[in-house]
């Protein structure tokens, strides 16, 4: 079986390193295997975990640090999102989907994370900050071998 | 990448061709001041042209909504043309197509807002 690879980052709470995000959950889901509009939907999904981390967890404060960490395996990806934050239910977040939320201004963060990945895990912990998984299954659509990248 | 908007006047309607990101901070910040600006003129007739844009996050389509409610209230119209698949596919996911006066051809967007 082969190795697990990871790639790991650190950081600051500044809106301008979402992109940075995006760009690192785009080059690790292409080399993971997965087709573009994959890539696409994760892409979206670190973007929104990032903005959760950054401005709600961390509340822009510069000091405060985001650790990311990616796993490819043969099967998955997984990916980590850990801020220092006071942490948040996401079952508590209101539908945006029913009809008395339809125009709401908010609120569709966490439902996207969730449509676009198979699996989006929150564990919060007091004085620990909030630790957020998403897991992306490579389908049967996604039949590229992972690429290697060139040294 | 920010976003970017021109304006243009085509009869009663104003439209702004955008470009690059929707997303929370600047790009949202924009999109909210433009529109203002727009109503304050009296500039009630707003075409969003879409074609341009590469990114929006859950933040853009709530500026979006916002938006379309602020204009709605104030007897306007906010209309979506040049959907990319991307933001065509989260109006979808969200269910806020329908929500949307959203079109594919400009002269006849442009003409919808005249009925």
């Amino acid at each position: 079986m082969a190795e697990a690879s990871v790639v790991e980052v650190v950081l600051e709470s500044d809106l301008k390193n979402v992109e940075v995000a995006e760009e690192i959950a785009r080059r690790v889901s292409g080399t993971a295997g997965f087709e573009e509009d994959d890539q696409h939907k994760i892409d979206m999904a670190v973007h929104e975990t990032l903005i959760n981390a950054i401005w709600h967890g961390n509340k822009n404060d510069p000091s405060k640090r985001v650790w990311m960490r990616f796993e490819i395996f043969s099967d998955r990806l997984e990916i980590r999102v850990r801020d220092q934050g006071n942490g948040y239910d996401p079952n508590r977040v209101a539908n945006p989907l029913a009809n008395e939320n339809i125009l709401s201004v908010s609120g569709r963060g966490i439902f996207l994370i969730r449509t676009f990945m198979d699996e989006f895990r929150v564990e919060s912990k007091a004085g620990e900050g909030t630790e957020v998984t998403l897991v992306k299954r490579l389908s049967s659509n996604n039949t590229a071998e992972p690429r290697r990248e060139e040294p | 990448m920010s976003m970017k908007a021109t304006l243009r006047r085509v009869d009663t309607v104003t439209v702004v061709d955008m470009s690059g990101r929707i997303t929370l901070g600047e790009g949202c910040t924009q999109l909210r001041e433009l529109i203002r600006d727009q109503m304050s003129k009296g500039n009630k007739h707003l075409l969003l042209n879409l074609a341009d844009i590469t990114y929006i996050d859950s933040s853009g389509i709530g500026e979006l909504v916002s938006g379309f409610t602020s204009v709605s209230n104030q007897g306007g119209h906010l209309k979506l043309l040049n959907l990319t698949k991307k933001v065509h596919d989260l109006l979808q996911i969200t269910k806020l197509y329908t929500v949307f006066d959203v079109h594919d051809d400009e002269a006849k967007a442009i003409t919808s807002f005249a009925s």
